[in-house]
C-alpha cells in the first residue's frame, strides 16, 4: 500500500488531475487573487484577464498531463505554457504594467491551487508536502520566466528608442541637387559618429550626390578619437567617389586639431556652412547670383 | 560566454578561403550585426583566411555564434600548423609582408575586430582569434 | 567561373565583378584586362564593384594595380560603385586606393573616363581622318 502511494506521488498526476476537477472553481479563485493586486490598474479588462487565465489553466492541465513536474519546465511539453507567457510578459512589458505585477499572474495561482491539492490529499502529509513542493518549484519556474522576458522586452524597447534617437540626431539634408548636408550638433561620440557617417554614405548613393558637407558648428568639443572618426568619414566619402567638406570648425576646435597632430591636410575645412554651400556649388558647376539688388537698397533709392 | 553554434571549416585552398568568407557572412546575419559590421568581420576572416593558407601552409577556421553577458557576436578562430611568427610585433606592423599583400592583415584584421588574440610559436604553428560583437 | 568577363565599349573597357572572386581569378582578371587594354588601344577602364560585399587587402591591390597597370599603358582607369560598407570596411583597413579615381556610379564613372580622355578622341578623330599623316599629327601633338 505504502509502495503504490510512493508512485502517484512521485508521478505528479495529482497537480494535473485538481486542473482538470476543480477547473472552473480554481479559475474563479485564481482571479479574485490576482485582482486583489491589480486593482489599482485599469490598463487591462475583467474579461481579458478571465480569458488569459483560462487559457493559462488548460495550457497547464495540458502540460503536467503530458509528463511529470518534478523534471523541470524546459521540455518540449512546456513550449505552449511558455509560448503563452512570453507573449503575455511582453505585452505586459508594452502596457507598462511593473515585473512584480507580471510575475504575479503566475504568483498568484499558487494560493489557490495549494488549497485544492490539499483538499486532494486528504489527511495524506507526505502527499501533500510532495504536490505543494512540485507545484511550488513549477510555478516559481514560471514566474520567473515572466520576468525574464519582461525584461528582455523593456531592453528591446530601450534599444529601439536609442536607435531611434541616434537616427533622428543626425538627419541628412539635401542642400541642392547633388549636395547633401549633415549638420552635427552636440557631443560626438564613437557610436553616434558611425552611425552618422553610416547614413550620410548611405544617402549619397541613394541620391547619387558629388558632394557632402559635414557641419559641425553645434559640436563642443573634439577629441583625438572623434578627429579620426571625422577623417575616417571624409576617407570613406571620398572612395566611394564624392567630395567631403568639412565646415563650421571652431577656433577652439581647430587648435585642437593641430595640438593633436591629426593630420587634416587633404581635406577640405569651410568656416562657415554658406561658404562650404557656396564651394559645393562651384564644384557641381553652378554659382548664386542676385537677380535684383535687396530690398531695402530699393527702397533707400525710391526714397 | 557561451557558444551557440558552433562551425569547423577547412582552409586549404584558395576556394576554402571563399567558403570561410561566405559562412562567416551568415553567422554575421544571424547573430544580427549590421551590414557594416558584417562587411568588418567578412573582411578579417577574409585576411586571416589567406594568412592561414598562404603563410601557414594551409589549417581550419573555427566559427562561432557567441554570447556574453547579453550581447551577442561572431568569434572566429584560425589555426595552422606552419612555421609560426618569428616576431610577432613586427608582422603586425602595416607595410610588413613576406606574402604577395599588402601587409595590411594582421594589423587590419585587429582593427577590423573588437577582441583580437594571437598565439604563435615558431615551428609549431600559429593561432589567431577574433570576435566582433553587435 | 574562371573569367570575369571584359567588355569593350568604344575607346573604352568595361569589367562588372558580380561573383565573389578568389585570389586566382582576381590575378587572371589582372592580367586579361592588361593583354585586352595592349591589344585594343582603349584609353580608359571601368570597373565596376558595386556587387562586391567585401573588398579586402588582395582586391585592394588588385584594385590599385590594375589602375598603376592602364596608366603604364595609357588608359585612364574609374573604379564605380564602392558601397558604404565596403568603403568603411577599406577605410578601416588602412586602404586609401591612391591614385585610383572613383565615381559613385556608371553613369558618373563614364562622364569622367569622357572628361579624362578628351585629348585622345580629337587625336583619334584626326587620325582616321587623315590616315597617312597619322604619324606626322601625334608627333605634333
Amino acid at each position: 500500500m505504502a509502495d503504490t502511494s510512493r508512485v502517484v506521488r512521485s508521478d505528479g498526476g495529482r497537480i494535473a488531475r485538481v486542473l482538470e476537477q476543480d477547473s472552473s472553481e480554481l479559475l474563479d479563485a485564481w482571479i479574485t487573487a490576482q485582482s486583489g493586486v491589480l486593482s489599482n490598474r485599469g490598463t487591462i479588462s475583467a474579461t481579458e484577464l478571465r480569458a488569459q487565465s483560462r487559457e493559462f489553466l488548460s495550457l497547464l492541465k495540458a502540460a503536467t498531463a503530458n509528463g511529470p513536474t518534478g523534471t523541470g519546465t524546459n521540455g518540449p511539453a512546456w513550449d505552449d505554457v511558455r509560448g503563452f507567457l512570453a507573449d503575455l510578459s511582453r505585452s505586459r512589458a508594452v502596457q507598462g504594467f511593473s515585473p512584480s505585477e507580471t510575475a504575479t499572474f503566475v504568483f498568484s495561482l499558487k494560493q489557490p491551487l495549494f488549497s485544492r491539492l490539499r483538499r486532494a490529499a486528504g489527511s495524506d502529509a507526505d502527499a501533500l508536502s510532495d504536490d505543494v513542493w512540485n507545484a511550488t518549484l513549477m510555478l516559481d519556474e514560471l514566474g520567473l520566466y515572466t520576468t525574464e522576458v519582461y525584461q528582455k522586452s523593456r531592453e528591446e524597447v530601450i534599444s529601439r528608442q536609442q536607435r531611434d534617437m541616434l537616427e533622428l540626431s543626425t538627419p541628412v539634408i539635401k542642400l541642392w541637387e547633388g549636395i547633401l548636408a549633415l549638420p552635427m550638433v552636440g557631443t560626438l561620440d564613437s557610436s553616434r559618429t558611425q552611425v552618422a557617417m553610416e547614413s550620410l554614405l548611405q544617402r549619397i548613393v541613394e541620391t547619387g550626390s558629388d558632394v557632402a558637407i559635414l557641419d559641425i558648428t553645434g559640436v563642443p568639443t573634439v577629441d583625438t578619437l572623434t578627429a579620426q572618426h571625422l577623417l575616417k568619414t571624409v576617407n570613406a566619402v571620398h572612395l566611394m567617389g564624392a567630395e567631403c567638406i568639412i565646415s563650421g570648425i571652431r577656433p577652439q576646435i581647430a587648435q585642437t586639431i593641430v595640438h593633436l597632430g591629426v593630420d587634416l591636410e587633404d581635406v577640405v575645412t569651410k568656416s562657415s556652412l554658406a561658404d562650404a554651400f557656396r564651394m559645393a556649388l562651384q564644384h557641381t558647376g553652378r554659382a548664386v547670383i542676385r537677380s535684383a539688388p535687396p530690398a531695402n537698397a530699393r527702397a533707400r533709392e525710391e526714397a | 560566454m557561451t557558444v551557440l553554434r558552433c562551425e569547423t571549416m577547412p582552409v586549404r585552398s584558395q576556394q576554402d578561403v571563399v567558403a570561410v568568407r561566405q559562412s562567416v557572412r551568415s553567422f554575421a546575419v544571424a547573430q544580427g550585426l549590421s551590414l557594416v559590421d558584417q562587411t568588418k568581420i567578412v573582411t578579417a576572416a577574409s585576411e586571416l583566411a589567406r594568412n592561414t593558407l598562404d603563410h601557414g601552409g594551409g589549417g581550419t577556421a573555427r566559427l562561432e555564434a557567441v554570447s556574453d553577458n547579453g550581447r551577442t557576436g561572431v568569434r572566429l578562430t584560425f589555426e595552422d600548423r606552419g612555421p609560426g611568427i618569428a616576431d610577432i610585433a613586427r608582422a603586425m606592423t602595416d607595410g610588413f609582408t613576406t606574402g604577395s599583400g599588402l601587409g595590411l592583415g594582421l594589423g587590419g584584421a585587429k582593427r577590423l575586430s573588437n577582441d583580437f588574440d594571437l598565439w604563435s610559436r615558431t615551428g609549431e604553428g600559429t593561432r589567431v582569434t577574433i570576435t566582433r560583437w553587435k | 567561373m574562371d573569367r570575369i568577363p571584359i567588355l569593350r565599349m568604344g575607346q573604352f573597357l568595361i569589367v562588372s565583378i558580380q561573383v565573389d572572386m578568389h585570389d586566382r581569378l582576381a590575378l587572371t582578371l589582372q592580367a586579361d584586362l592588361a593583354a585586352r587594354i595592349s591589344q585594343t588601344g582603349a584609353h580608359g577602364v571601368l570597373l565596376d564593384i558595386s556587387s562586391l560585399e567585401v573588398v579586402d587587402s588582395f582586391i585592394g591591390r588588385m584594385i590599385s594595380n590594375i589602375a598603376g597597370t592602364s596608366r603604364v599603358l595609357d588608359a585612364e582607369t574609374v573604379v564605380v560603385g564602392i558601397q558604404p560598407a565596403v568603403a568603411i570596411t577599406l577605410v578601416e583597413l588602412g586602404l586609401s586606393l591612391p591614385g585610383v579615381r572613383t565615381a559613385l556610379n556608371i553613369e558618373k564613372g563614364m562622364a569622367m573616363l569622357r572628361e579624362a580622355t578628351a585629348g585622345f578622341e580629337e587625336a583619334d578623330a584626326a587620325g582616321r581622318n587623315s590616315l597617312s599623316e597619322c604619324d606626322d599629327d601625334s608627333a605634333a601633338l
